[in-house]
């Protein structure tokens, strides 16, 4: 069953045109010059139930934008969505009781209060009954280990502290759905890896449908394993993670050591020398010459050792960006 | 004496910085003398803060009717001055205490922050939580200010009990139990029309995106136009029938004659029947303004 189908989801923004200095400002007084901004270009996709979903694009893409329509914060200029079964803009009660939205750059929880204040707000907002808010409650903290913080201030707590308690506010009323915006932003490396850990093991025991995004890959490589990549606005990819590897990536790394202690001068000939240190050194090649150029290489030099590798998803994806937003250059 | 916030601050920072951060180990402050120790700060700080607070709300209320000292000195010049007992209707006696009187309507019908925090709401877009989770931003807000006033003004009975003792010479004593519930009725009317007054103010924000200015002019006016500064009574005739027909009455003039009794019968009946008007009227203003200005912040916004 889809839980979410966007059909040619479109949204202009019109976006006043401000000139500079005092001239500029009195002239905006009264004539104001608008530009249009399509911030999504008729998207579409469909995710089915118990998904996880990652939301891949540069700042600005359209992201953000595209998970505020599906969550019903905004209207589309055109196109349209079900989600859950409900068009989100109508803003049912009935859906809104279905979905969670979290966007880690804006916390939702009273910053002077305890976060259990706060869940007790949304046990009342959302109406559920106390047994089970207590049940859902004691499985979340526990499983994301923060029983011993909830009485806490919240602007006590850290960064990663929090975000974890603004995960719980927002999975209290079980959703089905959880649109996630940039859950890890600004957190370190173990808080990162803590919550991508705790956003695995609450969709292994609830298979929960997610969508998140992030500039994280590691977020997208622990969690995900279909991507879509957004840029300027337009879907440019739609599959497995491991697809973007096959479709962008045209080059692999090789990784050499040579046992004569040293890099041989010739080896530009090979492909594009990338690194060099000491002995190793890395060198680029086309993915359909890898075996060609080892063979070569290995004829020639003794090698110690040899890795091949595929670049850098993180590189790839800016790859990918950048096809897009040349084409939309182009365009 | 050391100052109160001087010893509220001295434990707050080591407590703090134990708690932050997840990579940093908890000192092993264990044992039950630590413990205790620890819950005995706690118990100090909030002991403290909560007299911080009770100090300066003490204070704060005192402070608001220190300008009635001069009020007073004021208004018996006037009456002496003018060698006459009743002006438009009122003794000096009876002046002194409407004055007093609008202070009691104000601690019903003022809400501090509540345009302004409906319009911060919609600049800085925290107005979505109200879009995501099932709940209405007008109904939240009400029931939010309810609480608000009900702990304001259960903390004010002692400090306004006392003023009001002080000033006991300037009432006639309680007015009889059919008055009282009549002004019971205008305080909570002047609660909802004042809420529901400022919620449409705040609703301007869709629009605008700064209220500020707005808010000052219509506090300085309100303030006039209200009754707060004097009886709507003593202003020349046209002024004071026009007055008497806007909403602002009932924020302070109003519930104040009426426990002066100076309205009775079908006029009583008449004004809070205005009241429960005006009150319904921007009910239906604050609402229609946000269903329109949703629309705007959802297409334009967000």
């Amino acid at each position: 069953m889809a839980m979410i189908e966007a059909e040619g989801l479109t949204k202009t923004y019109h976006v006043f045109q401000k000139k500079e200095g005092l001239l500029g400002a009195l002239r905006g007084l009264y004539r104001r010059e608008f530009k249009e901004i399509k911030a999504v270009d008729h998207v579409s996709f469909s995710i089915d139930a118990g998904e996880m979903v990652a939301f891949l694009g540069p700042n600005g893409a359209g992201k953000t934008t595209t998970l505020k329509m599906l969550s019903g914060l905004i209207y589309p200029t055109a196109g349209s969505a079900r989600v859950l079964g409900f068009t989100p803009w109508r803003r049912d009660d009935a859906f809104r009781r279905r979905f969670a939205l979290v966007m880690g750059q804006k916390n939702q929880l009273w910053w002077d209060l305890p976060a259990a204040d706060s869940f007790q707000l949304h046990r009342e907002i959302y109406s559920l009954p106390a047994a089970d808010f207590q049940k859902t409650l004691d499985e979340l903290t526990e499983l994301l280990g923060v029983e011993r913080l909830t009485r806490q201030a919240v602007r006590e707590l850290s960064l990663g502290e929090r975000m974890k308690m603004e995960l719980i506010a927002a999975l209290l009323h079980n959703p089905r759905l959880l649109l996630l915006d940039e859950p890890t932003i600004g957190l370190d490396v173990v808080a990162q890896v803590a919550i991508q850990k705790c956003l695995r093991d609450y969709h292994a025991r609830r298979g929960v449908t997610m969508l998140l995004t992030s500039h994280y890959m590691r977020d997208v490589e622990a969690l995900c394993s279909r991507v879509l990549v957004i840029t300027q606005g337009k879907l440019v990819y739609d599959g497995p993670l491991s697809g973007i590897v096959e479709r962008f990536g045209q080059s692999k790394v090789i990784r050499l050591e040579f046992a004569e202690g040293q890099v041989p001068d010739d080896l530009g000939r090979f492909g594009e020398v990338v690194r060099r240190n000491g002995p190793s050194a890395d060198l680029k090649v086309g993915r359909a010459r890898v075996a060609e150029a080892l063979g070569a290489i290995l004829d020639r030099h003794a090698v110690a050792d040899v890795v091949v590798q595929d670049p850098p998803l993180e590189q790839m994806i800016a790859r990918v960006f950048e096809e897009g937003r040349a084409s939309h250059d182009a365009a | 004496m050391t100052p109160p916030d001087a010893v509220a601050i001295e434990p707050l920072v080591p407590d703090r910085a134990t708690a932050v951060g997840p990579s940093r180990p908890r000192p092993p402050a264990r044992g039950p003398l630590a413990t205790s120790r620890k819950y005995y700060k706690i118990f100090r700080v909030s002991l403290v803060e909560r007299m911080t607070y009770r100090g300066d709300f003490l204070l704060g209320t005192l402070l608001r009717f220190l300008p009635m000292v001069t009020t007073i000195l004021l208004w018996r010049a006037v009456y002496i001055g003018s060698g006459s007992t009743d002006l438009a209707g009122f003794r000096y006696r009876e002046m002194v205490a409407y004055l007093l009187l609008t202070h009691i309507s104000r601690m019903f019908s003022s809400m501090p922050n509540l345009a302004s925090g409906i319009a911060r709401d919609i600049r800085e877009g925290t107005l979505k939580r109200y879009l995501i989770q099932p709940i209405d931003m007008i109904g939240y807000l009400l029931s939010y200010r309810v609480a608000h006033k009900a702990a304001y003004i259960a903390t004010s009975i002692i400090p306004y009990g006392l003023l009001f003792f002080a000033c006991r010479s300037f009432f006639d004593g309680l007015p009889g139990p059919a008055t009282l519930a009549a002004y019971a009725a205008s305080l909570v009317l002047s609660f909802l029309v004042g809420f529901f007054f400022e919620a449409s103010v705040g609703m301007v924000g869709f629009w605008f995106l700064e209220v500020t200015s707005l808010l000052y002019i219509v506090m300085t006016l309100n303030y006039f136009i209200s009754g707060q500064m004097l009886p709507l009574d003593l202003l020349p005739t046209p002024w004071s029938g026009l007055l008497k027909a806007l909403p602002f009455q009932y924020l302070a003039y109003f519930p104040a004659v009426v426990f002066l009794g100076k309205v009775r019968g079908t006029d009583l009946v008449h004004g809070l029947l205005g009241a429960l008007f005006w009150a319904v009227f921007f009910l239906l203003l604050a609402r229609g303004l946000y269903r329109v200005g949703l629309r705007r912040y959802s297409a334009y916004g967000g």
